[in-house]
């Protein structure tokens, strides 16, 4: 270890094979005293064991409440140079596809105004430029808009939607998540860019239910491609990838959850019961040039996600077992848009709108929002007899018993 | 006034003429050999070559990579949604000139098929206001010592690791094959001052899982049932006067066996198996040495096909714990609003 470095610990992580975070800061402290002094705060906090950046920070550009997260250091007598060090989120295309004139755009406006470090993705999405000075907030932001770049979400707001690579590159999606995503993304634009809700709100759009964006796990409403008919099999596509050494029925049929595939090991001949397949994707990934996803797609949507706080972790669950997908969504927008008014009226100031479902109950949301219950929501039915009952349902069947008897 | 509500940019106009021509009309895809996919439609076959990057990239940096997708790639390239590049190419022949440039520039090729892909994590001490770690430390650590299972699809499945530098668990690592995450182990330090001056007495109450934080109006400010506090943190990011971070005493659980595909079985979160290890930058030793524990473990006990959460439903977690050596203790027994139903109601079991 060099003993004059001012970074003894950080330089440790410059060694071993994975690109390193270290290195990267020290690329941008080349030419940013922001970021040389990021260093500096960084390995203070590697020696003291805990973070030196202060209590929140509420800093924005005109015209939106969300989109920058404010941040300053408890040293600034010491780092000067990061004593405003704010995070600015840039909307990123679906995808995250991109040309190298756009990734230089930003790049350079990004190095005139802040660290030159970036987040090569945020993890709801976004682009990240991270750490600027309040005064360069309005002028970046000004430049990004003239370029054609927007901010992206943060605070009590629709955060950026986000979505897998899709139509874009594969087989499997059940539906244009890329479009999609794009479409709602610009009609939310006020949603997302003005925070107006009891809490954050996510979406996310995985093509299928391989989820490679984690839309189950990371989103309030997650919109996973699915199925309505039967997969397709091309027997001999199969026959080719049992003589090519896969074993059938170890690898597939053994696996299957619901055991609805049947291979005749004589003929070669792989069967399936359509009717009781759950369309998990676990055949389909093994051999996906014999079988193919039925033709009547569309996706699931489903409610609920969020991390830990406040009341557990939280899966998303089903609201909609099957929606046709296309441009312009309208069934979905008038779906969502219903959800997120029910939600700004009954959630409590911080609650996810899982939480707010979880403690009024799926049965008075389902009645508010207008849909029906249909058993695909729950893996089994309630084991306790605690039911509410809404009176006028119980005067409502009165009446019409007493009719029935006139 | 800047044009506001632009939304973001066109992807149409950022995708590569071969996937514009197959858009939609991909017919399947190959794995020609680690991180390199081949995806094939009627227009002919696109290549995506995988490149591992820290997340944390300087515009130099990202300059470079657009150098190599110039030059090989005609302008194109996407992130995927662990934070990897892929630089994508219809031209066969292009693809070990990308992955030579890329190993010389330090981008390890790899993540695809039964591999270990990129490592989701937060800013930690980098940006943050409440880890109780750092999050770029741990996962150059973790992914420096796991590096061999990058670059090969030689595990029995793929492995999702995720680290979250608090328990706002921002990410994936409530539903990841094997998850870091920083917790505190202590109770808020008041600082009533704070709590006064810049504190909406009534959120701060309300932001507490276990309803350990009571008004005090008489101080006008709060009392916390120090008995009833489990060290979330949730009261700091409400008030800057409720001090939670701890040197000494914050450091990192780990969780294990959450996944997020249907494949085969459904979504599911991870498990906690070890409640604590210590915050012991710059390599973090013992976390690296724990994960790499785990992964040994299913890699030797794991059929062909089990993600790691599948393995153990099958052979038990008392099964793993007694093949793993992790001890387990009362901190591993859920004793939140939901805990009843992680208790054993029968009594079928190992010994």
């Amino acid at each position: 270890m060099d003993e004059n470095s001012k970074t003894p610990q950080l330089d440790e992580l410059e060694t071993g094979p994975w690109p390193s975070f270290v290195t990267e800061i020290k690329k941008a402290a080349e030419k940013s005293e922001m970021s040389a002094d990021l260093l500096g705060v960084l390995e203070r906090s590697y020696e003291d064991k805990v973070g030196h950046w202060k209590h929140g920070g509420i800093v924005g550009v005109k015209g939106y409440g969300g989109g920058v997260v404010g941040r300053y250091t408890d040293l600034p007598e010491e780092f000067p140079n990061v004593s405003e060090f704010h995070t600015m989120r840039v909307n990123a295309p679906s995808g995250w596809f991109y040309t190298t004139d756009a990734l230089r755009t930003v790049c350079d406006i990004w190095e005139r105004h802040g660290s030159g470090i970036t987040n090569m993705h945020g993890s709801t999405g976004d682009l990240i430029l991270l750490g600027m000075k309040t005064e360069e907030l309005q002028p970046t932001f000004n430049e990004l808009a003239e370029n054609g770049f927007d901010l992206g979400g943060s605070g009590s707001d629709l955060r950026s939607p986000s979505c897998c690579c899709g139509p874009g590159r594969c087989e499997y999606a059940c539906y244009d998540t890329l479009d999609m995503c794009y479409d709602i993304t610009n009609e939310f634009q006020d949603e997302l860019h003005r925070p107006m809700w009891p809490y954050k709100s996510k979406i996310k759009m995985s093509g299928c239910a391989n989820d490679c964006v984690a839309a189950a796990a990371r989103a309030d409403i997650s919109v996973i491609g699915t199925w309505r008919d039967t997969i397709i099999i091309d027997q001999d596509a199969v026959k080719q990838y049992a003589a090519d050494g896969l074993d059938i029925r170890e690898a597939v049929v053994e696996r299957c959850p619901t055991r609805c595939l049947t291979y005749d090991q004589e003929t070669g001949e792989l069967t399936v019961n359509g009717s009781e397949c759950t369309r998990c994707m676990h055949c389909v990934n093994v051999m996906c040039k014999a079988i193919k996803q039925g033709e009547e797609k569309g996706a699931t949507i489903l409610l609920g996600a969020k991390s830990t706080i406040v009341k557990s972790a939280f899966m998303s669950w089903v609201l909609v077992p099957f929606m046709k997908m296309e441009a312009p969504y309208t069934e979905f927008k008038e779906l969502v848009n219903r959800i997120w008014d029910w939600w700004d009226e009954n959630g409590k100031t911080r609650e996810r709108i899982g939480e707010t479902v979880y403690r009024i109950g799926m049965g008075k949301f389902l009645r508010e929002v207008g849909m029906e219950a249909v058993p695909q929501m729950v893996y089994r039915p309630r084991a306790n007899p605690y039911v509410f009952w809404p009176q006028e349902e119980i005067f409502q069947e009165a009446a019409g018993q007493a009719e029935d008897q006139d | 006034m800047a044009m506001i509500d632009n939304g973001p940019p066109d992807f149409h106009e950022y995708l590569p003429t071969i996937i514009k021509e197959n858009y939609g009309k991909w017919q399947y895809h190959e794995h020609p050999r680690p991180g390199v996919l081949k995806h094939v439609g009627p227009a002919g076959a696109l290549y995506s070559i995988r490149v591992g990057e820290p997340r944390l990239m300087s515009v130099d940096s990202i300059r470079a990579v657009c150098d190599i997708a110039d030059e090989f790639c005609d302008g194109h390239l996407r992130f995927t949604s662990r934070n990897n590049i892929e630089f994508l190419t219809p031209d066969e022949e292009k693809v070990l000139p990308i992955i030579e440039r890329c190993e010389e520039m330090g981008y390890p090729v790899g993540g695809t098929g039964n591999s270990l892909s990129n490592i989701v994590h937060t800013q930690g001490w980098v940006h943050c206001h409440t880890p109780a770690s750092d999050a770029s430390g741990i996962v150059k650590a973790v992914m420096d010592d796991l590096f061999e299972y990058f670059g090969t699809q030689k595990l029995p499945n793929k492995l999702h690791i995720a680290m979250a530098c608090c328990l706002n668990m921002c990410g994936a690592a409530h539903c990841s094959d094997i998850s870091i995450v920083g917790i505190h182990r202590t109770v808020p330090r008041m600082d009533h001052e704070a709590i006064r001056k810049n504190t909406e007495i009534p959120s701060l109450v309300a932001c507490c899982p276990t309803a350990a934080i009571r008004p005090d109006p008489k101080n006008k400010s709060v009392t916390v049932v120090e008995e009833r506090c489990m060290y979330c943190g949730n009261c700091y990011t409400m008030s800057p006067g409720m001090h939670i971070m701890d040197a000494e005493n914050d450091g990192l659980a780990i969780m294990v066996g959450g996944k997020v595909s249907t494949a085969r079985s459904d979504p599911s979160f991870s498990r906690m198996v070890i409640p604590f290890l210590p915050n012991n930058p710059p390599r973090w030793p013992e976390t690296v040495e724990a994960v790499r524990h785990i992964v040994e473990v299913w890699i030797e006990n794991a059929r062909q096909g089990e993600r790691l959460g599948e393995w153990i439903e099958r052979i038990g977690w008392e099964r793993f714990f007694s093949i793993s050596g992790i001890p387990f203790s009362d901190k591993l027994i859920d004793d939140y609003i939901f805990s009843r139903e992680t208790f054993r109601t029968s009594s079928a079991f190992k010994y």
